[in-house]
């Protein structure tokens, strides 16, 4: 990117499984947004750009709610949970262009007291990945939900690669120690051992219930604007380096890829990368989009943080976890702090960069990686880095 | 089990189209993919254009109904509330002689018994008055 734009204010919810959030989809996501535009040193009277996250609210209700006097640019990435990653990159190009000023990128839902993640898919066929292709050659052989869709790509990998279920295990187990860390995190006083996780009962086999992320209510949102802009708000800002998002294809049907092995950010990241002017070695942490263990695995691959086939070794012997080579996750993730859509993977990268990240912090952490993942395996990436 | 999730109605395919045509060969006892008239490469799901010349032109042609297993999942826990009775189950991917993949199950073969490179081969099976589907017997190697 030839401007850098940057990232001025991040936003959480308290993260939560029973009783619930008590609030609205809307309500809860605009809690998390006031926190990071309060944390920009904005009002929402200044935001002029939103991005929801897809089917979970229209730019139009927060600009009410804010009262966002010109609201001027607004969109919507279609990518599942790698619209987020995707949308920061969107944000930084059209602050980079002028079309915005501030944008504001919201993501949350009440994904366990309202209508739970698992239950999202089968009961509205217009949210279906793939749509009429998933209705019509999916769901008939009762090829219903994401843990289904990608563990028959798992089984591949383990296919052809040897990879098993103790190096699943290891991303589950290194993913809930950091959670430890982590006082917001649904997990945290709830530790998980090796052995827990291979004696945790199947789902959708490879996949156990310790290889799947929680179900939880919360909402994350951050505030995106340019370097210029940032300078005169007086708020160190984390820099987006590069970022890219992509496809795989065909990208509305998982099975039919002459590579399987594709995703979207397997093209996406040698472009980031690019923009960023360095390569995976180069990264302090990474946060990957941990909807279930594989994906992570898969991503660290396709991103280039090892070769393909080397990601089960990869994850072993705590190279993962903090004081490891590569902490991934150090929140907890998806699969340990809470389901917020990837958005808290952003909102913990630009703590990360802060030194804001107490106990769990990566000493002298410059440059962090974060990673989206939706739908049939859409990716999307962005390389920040710290002021 | 509660009555209202058994009562729920396993999902079918709506038989409009491109997908209305493949569904239509199944209840005639053929599975039929479409071929491309200019390059000659077959694909499945049912496409309006060649994906890999760009050709409009295409013909549903049979298929031998031959394929190996490529992967599978084995689905221990119902996500969808049509499925519960039938967990264990296991949703397949086969790649067929062609070379394109289409997802189905193996009907004479338990979740424990699935190998990847296992032979197949098309059966016919009526999921309702209106629809057939295209599902998969173990043959040998």
């Amino acid at each position: 990117m030839s401007e850098e734009a940057c990232i001025v204010g991040i936003g959480e919810t308290a993260y939560m499984r029973k009783p619930g959030s008590g609030m609205s989809l809307l309500g809860l996501q605009l809690q998390a947004a006031v926190r990071a535009i309060e944390d920009a040193g904005l009002t929402g009277q200044q935001i002029d750009g939103i991005m929801p996250f897809p089917n979970l609210g229209h730019a139009e209700g927060f600009a009410a709610n804010l009262g966002c006097r010109n609201l001027r640019f607004q969109s919507i990435i279609w990518m599942g949970g790698a619209a987020p990653v995707a949308s920061l990159r969107v944000a930084a190009a059209a602050v980079g262009r002028g079309l915005a000023d501030y944008v504001l990128i919201p993501a949350g839902w009440n994904g366990y007291s309202g209508a739970r993640a698992r239950q999202t898919v089968s009961e509205d066929v217009s949210s279906l990945p793939g749509g009429a292709i998933a209705r019509d050659f999916y769901l008939p052989f009762g090829f219903t939900a994401p843990p289904q869709w990608y563990s028959v790509i798992a089984r591949r990998h383990m296919h052809e690669f040897g990879t098993r279920a103790e190096q699943l295990g290891c991303i589950a187990v290194a993913m809930r120690k950091h959670a430890q860390r982590n006082p917001n995190a649904v997990m945290n006083g709830r530790p998980l051992t090796l052995e827990d996780y291979l004696a945790s009962p199947m789902l959708a086999d490879p996949y156990r219930v310790f290889d799947c992320c929680l179900e939880t209510d919360g909402a994350a949102a951050v505030v995106v604007t340019t370097a210029e802009r940032a300078r005169d708000l007086g708020k160190e800002p984390v820099f987006i380096m590069g970022a890219a998002s992509g496809q795989p294809c065909p990208a509305d049907e998982i099975t039919n890829r002459k590579d399987i092995f594709e995703t979207g950010l397997s093209l996406a990241a040698p472009e980031a990368f690019g923009q960023a002017g360095i390569s995976p070695r180069d990264v302090d942490f990474a946060q990957i989009y941990d909807c279930f263990t594989f994906e992570v695995l898969q991503q660290l691959e396709e991103a280039g943080f090892c070769k393909r086939g080397e990601g089960g070794a990869f994850v072993e012997g705590g190279r993962i976890e903090l004081g490891g080579e590569l902490p991934v996750n150090t929140h907890g993730g998806l699969l340990s702090e809470a389901h917020v859509l990837g958005m808290n993977h952003i909102v913990e990268a630009v703590r990360q960069l802060r030194g804001d990240a107490g106990e769990r912090q990566v000493a002298g952490a410059e440059i962090g990686v974060v990673t989206g993942w939706g739908d049939f395996g859409d990716g999307s990436i962005a390389i920040l880095r710290r002021a | 089990m509660s009555q209202d999730d058994t009562s729920i109605a396993t999902p079918l395919p709506e038989l409009e189209g491109l997908t209305g045509a493949f569904y239509g060969f199944c209840k005639d006892g053929e599975l039929r993919f479409q071929r491309c008239s200019d390059c000659g490469s077959w694909r499945h799901v049912p496409r309006e254009m060649c994906a890999d010349c760009g050709s409009w032109s295409w013909e549903w042609e049979r298929s031998s109904g031959r394929g190996t297993i490529f992967t599978w999942t084995v689905v221990v826990r119902a996500l969808h509330p049509a499925f519960q009775d039938a967990c264990p189950y296991a949703p397949v991917v086969i790649e067929m002689e062609e070379g394109v993949r289409i997802l189905s199950e193996i009907t004479d073969c338990p979740p424990d018994e699935l190998e990847i490179d296992q032979p197949v081969e098309v059966v016919f099976e009526d999921a309702s008055e209106d629809v057939t589907l295209p599902k998969f017997r173990r043959v040998a190697s």
